[in-house]
């Protein structure tokens, strides 16, 4: 077997201080991230901040997966897609508030990672970010033809409607606060799964498998429901992202989706709390920023990818907690 | 008798032609991907952009050089293996000792940037390769007309599969490939220069995909997305086939080429799908694959 594991954490877990499950650097960085995200919508326009969320949250679930399982799904763009598409076609067919559709969405996502998950966790490491793959791909299909999800065109028009039924979403600061409360709440649960007794075996089969079967865990069960919680939150981030654009397409279902995510997590940091969200916001910004440079957007994308494996591996949050020598 | 079981013979018998066709495309690359990860232990994600290199330096040979298809047949194996062998000196030989996962990631990254490269060059629509004038043409077989480059194609990538099957089960180099997929370790004390032996496998696999590159550039229009969507298939079918054995891969690419020939007769919808289902099947009642050791 391999050396080296892929997050293996810089810095020893020893009794520390915490509040609410979170040490101190990171309840500092927590009420930075609060205050951030209270006052950027003054200062930078709603509809970018709202995109960085939805991949944020996207990526903090992917990164439950791989950051604290160790599991690498190659095909997390499935369940963002078709929490998307569930949701648009909830909120725009059969004409359902914002939460109900994004609750939909993201149960059918996580139904789909459940009926994934059980086939995929039968395999270990390459095979098994090769199965999720395949698997992703056989969805990007099967959207492209299904009916309700519209082909090429994707589902348009998708109205963002009334919050409860009465809080109208269609000013961009209205929606602002519903998506970062989205993200907020999905946030901290990830956090409570990560700290609870289950994420405590989450991360000892991270550390070696064999061992924590061994002590009497069936790790199977434990991966397959990590699985589904992570599928469920990418279906919560896609429904949102629809629902903030008005547009559910294949764009989002697509393998390349999958890479991005990844790159995200990778550049943020693997397994750290809020390396996710920094690499989103890398990623996404750069993407905005550069969209004019068309086809090497991808080329650069690349080379951090490249960048990041050969030198790069603890992201950047990683690197700045092992500066400041605390867990981020 | 003009119809089986109510499809049109020709209909049918062209529909496994080009499914033998796709099976020539996944069996030449589920091989190069199975011999490196035998021995370098990484998934080589950069195959399908490697695949389509093959066809650019073959469709570049041909416009800027003039150089033509038979010589592209030898020159951009080498030329695109030997990018394979500089890929490996240079990024993936630091990977060994890191988890398998990694090389996968660097991999992953290399192929966005290659495809990149080539879609900034050569836009996103593909350009026609023409086909060599010796094998233009048809033969009327009776029941079918039988394009003479498409029977090429089945025959020559057959050849190179057994070619390669041969060298990997009866050389002594082939013996020392295998030892090493074994215990490298092991085979570096007998005096084996085995670090070199991996670069040059790992250019070799990379060769095996720019061959199917050649091969594949008349057929389809050569365009920076041709690799991409082949490889995924093929992660399919090697997960299918498990790599444990050459034969093995070879087998499964022509076979899930046929089925999915014949799922576009009988059930067309489902033609872009039915090899993933198949995996699924495979993963519930064999997880090791076909010919995988568990």
């Amino acid at each position: 077997m391999a050396g080296q594991s892929m997050t293996s954490s810089a810095v020893p877990a020893g009794p520390q201080e915490s509040i609410f499950g979170f040490t101190k650097a990171q309840f500092i960085a927590l009420l930075v991230m609060f205050a951030a995200l209270v006052v950027a919508p003054f200062f930078l326009y709603p509809v970018f901040l709202m995109k960085l969320l939805c991949f944020a949250l996207f990526a903090c679930a992917f990164n439950l997966l791989i950051g604290y399982v160790g599991l690498t799904s190659f095909g997390h763009a499935a369940y963002f897609g078709m929490g998307g598409y569930i949701t648009a076609h909830s909120a725009k067919v059969w004409g359902l508030t914002p939460e109900v559709s994004i609750l939909i969405g993201a149960l059918l996502a996580g139904v789909q990672g459940a009926i994934f998950g059980w086939v995929a966790i039968r395999r270990q490491g390459i095979y098994f970010a090769m199965i999720t793959l395949a698997l992703a791909q056989m969805i990007y299909f099967l959207c492209l033809q299904a009916p309700f999800t519209g082909g090429e065109d994707g589902i348009q028009a998708v109205p963002r409607g009334h919050l409860f039924g009465f809080i109208s979403l269609a000013p961009d600061m209205n929606m602002y606060w519903f998506v970062a409360a989205v993200f907020v709440l999905c946030f901290l649960l990830i956090h409570r799964i990560v700290h609870s007794p289950f994420g405590q075996v989450l991360k000892a089969i991270r550390e070696n498998e064999p061992r924590t079967t061994s002590l009497g865990y069936r790790t199977d069960d434990y991966k397959l429901v990590a699985f589904i919680l992570s599928a469920t939150i990418a279906g919560v981030a896609g429904g949102t992202k629809s629902l903030v654009f008005g547009i559910a397409t294949l764009t989002d279902v697509h393998w390349s989706m999958s890479g991005e995510v990844l790159l995200m997590t990778l550049v943020g940091g693997l397994g750290t709390v809020f390396g996710p969200m920094i690499g989103a916001g890398v990623i996404v910004a750069m993407q905005n920023y550069l969209a004019e440079m068309g086809a090497w957007v991808t080329v650069i994308q690349g080379v951090i990818f490249i960048a990041c494996v050969l030198a790069f591996r603890r992201g950047i949050v990683g690197e700045i907690g092992n500066l400041l020598r605390v867990r981020l | 008798m003009d119809e089986i079981f109510g499809i049109p013979t020709p209909l049918l018998f062209g529909q496994l032609l080009l499914g033998l066709i796709n099976g020539a495309f996944y069996a030449m690359l589920s091989l190069g991907l199975a011999v490196i990860f035998g021995l370098l232990n990484i998934i080589n994600f950069t195959h399908g952009a490697q695949f389509m290199m093959g066809a650019f330096v073959a469709w570049m040979l041909l416009n800027y050089l003039g150089i033509g298809y038979w010589w592209a047949l030898i020159l951009s194996p080498l030329l695109v293996g030997l990018t394979g062998v500089i890929l490996e000196r240079t990024m993936i030989c630091q990977l060994y000792k890191m988890d398998h996962l990694y090389g996968m990631l660097l991999t992953f990254g290399l192929s966005l940037i290659l495809e990149g490269v080539f879609r900034n060059q050569y836009g996103s629509s593909g350009m026609p390769y023409r086909i060599p004038p010796e094998l233009s043409g048809a033969w009327d077989l009776g029941f079918m007309f039988m394009p003479v480059y498409r029977g090429w194609v089945v025959v020559f990538a057959l050849f190179a599969c057994i070619t390669t099957w041969l060298v990997i089960e009866k050389t002594r180099l082939g013996a020392y490939l295998r030892a090493a997929t074994e215990n490298a370790p092991l085979v570096q004390a007998f005096g084996v220069n085995v670090p070199r032996m991996i670069t040059l496998t790992y250019g070799a696999g990379v060769a095996l995909a720019a061959l199917a590159g050649v091969l594949a550039a008349p057929i389809y229009s050569v365009n920076p997305q041709m690799g991409t969507n082949l490889i995924i298939v093929v992660f399919a079918v090697v997960v299918i086939g498990g790599m444990g054995s050459i034969l093995g891969s070879v087998l499964t690419g022509f076979g899930l080429g046929i089925v999915e020939g014949l799922t576009k007769v009988f059930y067309p919808e489902a033609s872009a799908t039915v090899i993933f289902i198949i995996m699924v099947i495979v993963l519930l009642a064999r997880p090791a694959g076909l010919f995988g050791r568990a």
